[in-house]
């Protein structure tokens, strides 16, 4: 051994020798921040502008923020403070001010509490729906349940619990169940679809469902919305009337379902070959082998996928409202639109961005662990 | 489907095929049975729809058909790509500047949206750990937080600027104001078309050029050099040419009259803050798209192209980024569809697209199954001619299999 490493440091010269491997937090350091002058130039340049701007936001949304402000004789918000920092700091209180406005819209004030149970029943739903060991078919069950419960809060006018319209509702409980029906609704429909056009022995039936999912996802949302909000009561017949929410709603199941159809789609592709022939070789039917055997594994192998097409979802309820929905991002413009507090929309914006970016990046955080795990399991 | 043995002789007939029993037992039978029935009950549905929405227009005495297109459309557009006067034109050019306006953002979000995203992609795979992290957050950050919500902040930015009268100047006669950016723009002359034309027919010639001298190097082995002839035919001879006629070009500058700028182009809010969310937003995408695609070039293609002694920009022309655009190309012209769908976000800040248009064409003639009609031909049109393009373009450049 140590001949050959002599023989070897005979041969090569000093300065073609392997660089020495620096180890350590200092050797580390340099190679990942300081590997050429290039490399230094970019770091000591972007260390500049995170310092100064990361400084000023600190110092704008937390240094020189005003939390609060004191309260006319009439009630009014006097926003003086607010006026006097603009510019050098955030004004929160009109978050402070406003916060319910913007979480429950116009839900009654006095009955709020049942769209914040909502709130919490939906982000329990997610919470489970994530746990491996509840990816049974009493997930189905669990999910008919909170849902269930969750039309009884917010309607009403059962178990003593006061009516409420549904153009009365609004804010984050809106935007959660317009994206999470849009889903659990899509979902069988979507499943429908995708099966449909995997039956090559059932032409017509592949044909439909080509088109239908061709057309869908070759138009914008907001067309779609606008189908629900104006055809639609041309479509039902005189004094059968349908609700403005209940329409958007349909119109996003319809919308979502050609697009949960593909990611299914990708899944039933990705069963192996043997899956299919071995449940024909038990002698199972069409319909027992692909809810016996071909499904429950299908659709395990797409829930990263469907997960970021959730996230796609949820960020698409925000279009509602321009067809005058009052979902979370509505219920936040409406705040801002207060002539008392018009100046200080920025902070409502961030207010409303870190809410959907805390949904959204917990999900996708999810899913991209889950994708690993996966991957790790195929290997 | 299942149980038909596998024979490869050729001499074996196929068993004759038999005949289908009309009993529910027999699974062709039981195929046309279902469908049928379904295509049945989507008839009957989609029969039920027309027939109610009919009697609905009767009762609310609409007429159908785009007959409306002929009249006087009275919807005043402030950006407008063709003339167009409110007063006189009818909706049939209305909806003809929207859809110019989609097809206007929706080119100049793909390009500038590719570029901001190619940059911020080969930004996450930078050796340098403060340039990667800082790029991995944009990409997260953006991509989790609604568009919509995206291009509201950015048009409420862009209305707080100051008014005309305070406008910033930058430079000489570029001005930023609530209501716009204002920018000097050539004035139209027929020589400046005579020199535009001749930079044209330069370009031509050039690739004529190029194909040719590409040829002879095939052949001979001989090289020739292509850029005399594109600096010559591009460049020099317009420009001889430019100066012959007299240098006709002037500018019209922005200037400041009253309360607002007369003179020059105008980028309105409208359109920079939608181009604005529109590009970050996109680019969140395409960057992770850049990102994966360069990964997939296994790291032997580096590592033989510099054992051939290439040098890095060939190594990268010639090997990694032709490798790496196979797999960029189909998710990307995805993102360029959903790019040219979100656009129709447009109606939300105000500017006038195909849906902005269409939209207040159903709601003052209320031919509102026409006007949406109109905006899902217009899109399934854009979103077809792009899936056309990119798949022969995608064809082009996959890997000639020999």
């Amino acid at each position: 051994m140590s001949g050959i490493s002599a023989s070897a440091e005979g041969l090569v010269r000093p300065d073609e020798l392997p660089p020495a491997v620096v180890g350590g937090f200092w050797g580390r350091l340099r190679a990942k921040l300081f590997s050429s002058w290039w490399s230094t130039a970019t770091t000591l340049l972007l260390g500049y502008l995170i310092l100064r701007w990361g400084f000023a936001f600190l110092a704008w949304s937390l240094g020189h923020a005003v939390w609060s402000v004191p309260y006319t004789a009439q009630g009014a918000p006097d926003t003086a403070a607010c006026h006097a920092v603009k510019g050098i700091g955030a004004c929160w209180a009109v978050i402070a001010d406003k916060y319910r406005l913007i979480l429950f819209g116009r839900f009654p004030f006095a009955e709020q509490w049942r769209p914040a149970i909502c709130i919490a029943l939906f982000i329990g739903l997610y919470v489970v729906s994530a746990l491996k060991r509840f990816w049974r078919k009493e997930l189905a069950l669990i999910w008919t349940a909170t849902l269930t419960v969750i039309g009884l809060l917010m309607w009403g006018g059962v178990f003593g619990l006061t009516y409420v319209r549904q153009d009365l509702w609004g804010g984050l409980p809106l935007t959660l169940i317009l994206s999470t029906f849009g889903l659990a609704l899509a979902f069988p429909l979507a499943i429908l679809v995708a099966l449909g056009r995997r039956a090559t022995n059932l032409p017509a039936v592949k044909l439909l469902c080509v088109l239908y999912v061709e057309l869908i996802r070759g138009v914008p949302l907001i067309s779609v919305l606008f189908m629900a909000s104006v055809m639609f009561p041309l479509f039902l017949p005189e004094g059968l009337d349908i609700d403005k929410v209940l329409r958007a709603q349909l119109g996003i199941v319809l919308f979502s379902a050609a697009y949960l159809a593909e990611t299914i789609r990708g899944g039933l592709q990705a069963m192996p070959r043997e899956q299919f022939e071995a449940a024909d070789a038990l002698g199972l039917g069409y319909w027992r082998k692909t809810l016996l055997v071909i499904l429950p594994q299908a659709l395990r192998l797409v829930i990263p996928p469907l997960v970021n097409s959730f996230i796609g979802l949820f960020k698409d309820t925000s279009l509602v409202l321009i067809v005058g929905i009052f979902d979370l991002l509505n219920t936040g413009k409406v705040a801002m639109s207060d002539p008392v507090w018009q100046p200080f929309s920025t902070e409502v914006y961030l207010f409303l961005a870190a809410i959907y970016f805390t949904f959204c990046c917990a999900m996708s955080q999810y899913s991209r662990r889950l994708e690993r795990e996966f991957d790790r399991g195929r290997k | 489907m299942s149980g038909t043995p596998d024979i490869s002789h050729s001499d074996l007939r196929p068993p004759p095929r038999p005949r289908m029993r009309f009993a529910l037992s027999d699974p062709r039978f039981r195929g046309l049975v279902w469908q049928v029935a379904i295509l049945g009950l989507v008839g009957f549905v989609g029969w039920f729809l027309v027939r109610t929405t009919n009697i609905n227009l009767d009762h609310r005495h609409i007429a159908t058909g785009f007959g409306f297109l002929d009249r006087v459309a009275g919807i005043p557009i402030t950006e407008t790509l063709v003339p167009y006067d409110p007063g006189k034109d009818v909706y049939g050019r209305a909806i003809l500047i929207g859809i110019l306006n989609t097809l206007r953002v929706a080119v100049i979000g793909i390009v500038l949206a590719t570029l901001l995203g190619t940059v911020i992609g080969i930004g996450r795979l930078s050796p340098n750990w403060l340039l990667a992290k800082l790029t991995a957050g944009y990409v997260e950050t953006l991509r989790d937080i609604p568009l919509l919500l995206q291009l509201l902040f950015w048009y409420t930015l862009l209305q707080g600027l100051p008014p005309p009268k305070q406008a910033f100047q930058i430079g000489e006669s570029f001005f930023l104001s609530n209501r716009g950016i204002k920018y000097p723009w050539p004035v139209w002359t027929p020589e400046l078309g005579w020199t535009l034309m001749a930079v044209a027919i330069g370009i031509v010639v050039t690739l004529i050029w190029r194909r040719q001298a590409r040829s002879i190097h095939n052949a001979t082995g001989r090289r020739l050099a292509v850029w005399p002839v594109g600096v010559g035919a591009i460049l020099i001879a317009p420009t001889a040419l430019f100066i012959a006629f007299g240098a006709p070009l002037t500018f019209d500058v922005p200037a400041l009259r009253g309360f607002n700028f007369v003179g020059g182009g105008l980028l309105g809010p409208e359109l920079g803050a939608l181009l604005t969310g529109l590009v970050i937003y996109s680019s969140s995408y395409i960057a992770e798209i850049v990102r994966a695609g360069i990964e997939a070039v296994p790291k032997g293609q580096w590592e033989a192209g510099g054992a051939l002694g290439l040098r890095r920009g060939i190594l990268l022309r010639r090997i990694v980024i032709p490798q790496a655009l196979r797999v960029i190309v189909p998710p990307l012209t995805s993102q360029y569809l959903n790019l040219v769908k979100n656009s129709s976000l447009a109606i939300a800040i105000g500017y006038q697209d195909i849906v902005s248009v269409a939209s207040t064409t159903f709601s003052q003639t209320g031919q509102a199954i026409e006007g949406i009609l109109i905006i899902m031909l217009v899109y399934l049109a854009f979103s077809l001619s792009i899936s056309l393009f990119m798949n022969w373009y995608n064809a082009r450049i996959t890997l000639v299999e020999r």
